[in-house]
């Protein structure tokens, strides 16, 4: 079996790894990842797909330990996340973990986001890339929405009872849409049942989701602060072991900021009514949801009709999904486009006062704000952006990456 | 610039939300200083031990702890012997035994806190109406944690003669609305502490307070201390993380020295 062509088998390769290799060429797939080369000058808003990664593994082996000693019932689901609490070994450390890891990997992805928002990186040729993202990023926020209602406790419950009425907002067909998600006629025991079927599912498929992700990443490599394409070999380097030993301190300083809140402080990102258990009769005062949530649902009650709040906003998420053919100008880097910074940081100073907004009561000036808030959200998409890109002037961008790179150190 | 923003960014995502909650019209509660603050928080267990006392003594009547067991005692230093004792002061339904009935029994420490009523009904029947809540979580159910059940606590006043209260409540400067179904729990010299300590109200309020962060959360102190040793690896490895990331694209620099 020696005889066999080469090719581009690992070299050093033992006889049981090339036996292997023939048949499942997995060593050379993994050496391929070994060797495939990014823009030399990514910086750490790079890491955060990374990090994003790692956080979505903490979240499934947390998870898939929390689910053995979790039970599924509207009469004891509450109980038994405070037996995990009190008296599973380590229990409180998976649960809290798991609780701050999802706030957490909000926070990754919506930087993550941003960074893609700022340097241009739903452009040719990556916008499949990028649709797939959004994608990842809905289904993340259906599998958050479900693992909130789990420990049934009064934001649980109301939160599930608030967004899944929002649905009875669809003409027609709403209330048995509504019903149909319950499997009854209110939140109940059978919601918390397929809650946690889809809470324990969809992680799995957003796995196969960012698998798909990375295929599309490694077909045109990734974007990078100049938006330039790597033209010549000096413009790259290869992935390992420069990311790879970069990525570890990106993880370093997440996993110090994530176990601060684990440690120290691990309710300050929960609500308190969710230590008081569900209960269908009283209703708390202000139904809130996480904070990662709170701009969308600034965008929902900043609209006074339901149908419209609902409509306005689900367009908040899918109107990233035309973004490529919103933005057209031909500079991909938010670094070169003077005006263009403006109105993103503005967009980021915008998004945090919805999330402020979001966490007040839906009521007189907060809900002017909102509603101000909502519409520049969607005018720097729907007008701004395809604006600036007829009529904004760039600044000049460099011939290639090495080549910015040449100016930063004669600058430095 | 953009990367400045974007860490700005990253602090204002986490810690935007803690201002994220509507205030109410009531008094804010008072900051006190607890021993389990911080990170290098602790429990006072003489404190708790005092708290138990009046939790017994006092809460108990009306409150249940149901997520507590007598055998948790031992975290708050209680003896096997003493624990024992207390669980079995207590009466216990079990059953049913092999003639098919159910039957009472002393407690035993891994029973829970027997609760002074029955079911929910039977302590709003035996309350005006009102339900007192279970305590075990109380502490973690509360905006404002710990200062907001002490402020509680201390926060009973004379009515103002421009406040008109609803029949059987009382009021209270911190309670939202500031009228509260509970009467004042606490008055001076309402328990005689075994340690002598003297029983003013704050005294009381601070020390059952104690216990009740303690039922609330029991891992505290066991998370505080392990968060130090984690955050300590962490920040050794990070620091290491650094290092070997600077040597290593050192060698990038050399290569386009030599070209």
């Amino acid at each position: 079996m020696n005889d066999s062509s080469e090719k581009s088998a690992p070299k050093k390769s033992g006889g049981i790894i090339k036996w292997i290799d023939e048949r499942l060429p997995i060593f050379t797939f993994m050496k391929h990842q070994g060797e495939f080369r990014a823009p030399r000058n990514l910086s750490y808003m790079w890491s955060l797909g990374s990090i994003a990664g790692i956080a979505l593994v903490i979240q499934i082996v947390t998870g898939i330990f929390l689910a053995m000693h979790y039970t599924p019932h509207a009469s004891m689901a509450f109980d038994s996340v405070e037996r995990i609490m009190r008296d599973v070994p380590y229990g409180w450390l998976l649960r809290y973990t798991h609780a701050v890891g999802a706030s957490m990997f909000f926070a990754a992805i919506y930087i993550h986001i941003l960074r893609g928002l700022y340097y241009g990186s739903y452009k040719s040729p990556r916008e499949i890339l990028w649709f797939i993202g959004v994608i990842i990023f809905l289904t993340m926020m259906a599998t958050a929405f479900m693992g909130y209602v789990l420990p049934w406790g009064q934001m649980s419950f109301w939160g599930a009872t608030v967004i899944t009425n929002l649905f009875s907002a669809i003409p027609v067909w709403g209330e048995n849409i509504v019903q149909w998600l319950w499997g009854g006629f209110s939140v109940e025991n059978p919601t918390l049942n397929r809650f946690f079927s889809l809470h324990y599912l969809l992680p799995f498929i957003i796995c196969g989701l960012v698998f798909l992700h990375l295929w599309a990443l490694h077909t045109h490599g990734s974007n990078n602060p100049t938006g330039i394409e790597p033209k010549t070999k000096k413009d790259t380097i290869p992935l390992h072991p420069y990311y790879t030993i970069k990525d570890f301190v990106g993880f370093g300083f997440f996993f110090i900021l994530m176990f601060y809140f684990v440690f120290f402080n691990p309710n300050y990102l929960g609500h308190p009514d969710n230590y008081i258990p569900a209960n269908p009769m009283l209703t708390p005062e202000h139904i809130v949801p996480e904070w990662y949530f709170l701009p969308f649902y600034a965008m929902l009650r900043a609209i006074p009709s339901k149908l419209g709040g609902v409509l306005v906003m689900f367009s908040s998420i899918f109107v990233l999904f035309v973004l490529p053919w919103l933005d057209t100008h031909r500079t991909k880097s938010g670094s070169y486009r003077p005006i263009f910074k403006w109105f993103f940081w503005l967009f980021v100073a915008n998004g945090l006062l919805l999330g402020w907004l979001g966490g007040k009561p839906a009521e007189g000036a907060f809900v002017i704000m909102a509603r101000f808030a909502t519409a520049y959200y969607f005018l720097y998409f729907i007008a701004v952006l395809p604006w600036l890109s007829r009529k904004e002037v760039a600044t000049k961008t460099p011939k290639s990456i090495s080549d910015s790179l040449e100016k930063v150190k004669i600058d430095g | 610039m953009a990367r400045a923003c974007f860490i700005l960014l990253l602090l204002l995502t986490v810690i935007a939300p803690g201002n994220s909650l509507a205030a109410d019209k009531t008094k804010e509660p008072v900051e006190m200083h607890w021993s389990f603050n911080g990170i290098w928080g602790s429990f006072d267990k003489q404190s708790i031990q005092r708290g138990y006392q009046v939790y017994k003594e006092i809460c108990a009547s009306c409150h249940s702890l149901k997520r507590i067991a007598y055998r948790n005692l031992a975290d708050l230093a209680f003896a096997e012997e003493e624990i024992k004792a207390i669980a079995a002061g207590n009466s216990v339904k079990d059953g049913p035994n092999e003639d098919g009935e159910m039957f009472e029994r002393h407690g035993r420490p891994s029973d829970k806190f027997v609760s002074p009523f029955a079911n929910d009904k039977a302590a709003r029947a035996a309350n005006n109406g009102a339900l007192p809540p279970d305590l075990s979580l109380i502490v973690k159910a509360r905006e404002g944690g710990a200062d907001y059940i002490y402020s509680i606590l201390t926060g009973y006043d004379i009515v103002p003669t421009d406040v008109k209260m609803a029949e059987g409540m009382n009021y209270n400067l911190y309670f939202p609305g500031r009228q509260i179904a509970m009467a004042n729990p606490l008055s001076d010299g309402a328990v005689t502490y075994i340690d002598g300590t003297e029983a003013s109200v704050q005294q009381m309020a601070h020390d059952v307070v104690s216990f009740l962060q303690w039922a609330a959360e029991p891992e505290m102190e066991k998370r505080k201390r392990m968060g130090i040793k984690v955050m300590l690896f962490l920040l050794i490895f990070t620091g290491l993380f650094i290092a070997a990331k600077r040597r290593v694209w050192s060698r990038l620099d050399e290569e386009d020295k030599q070209q």
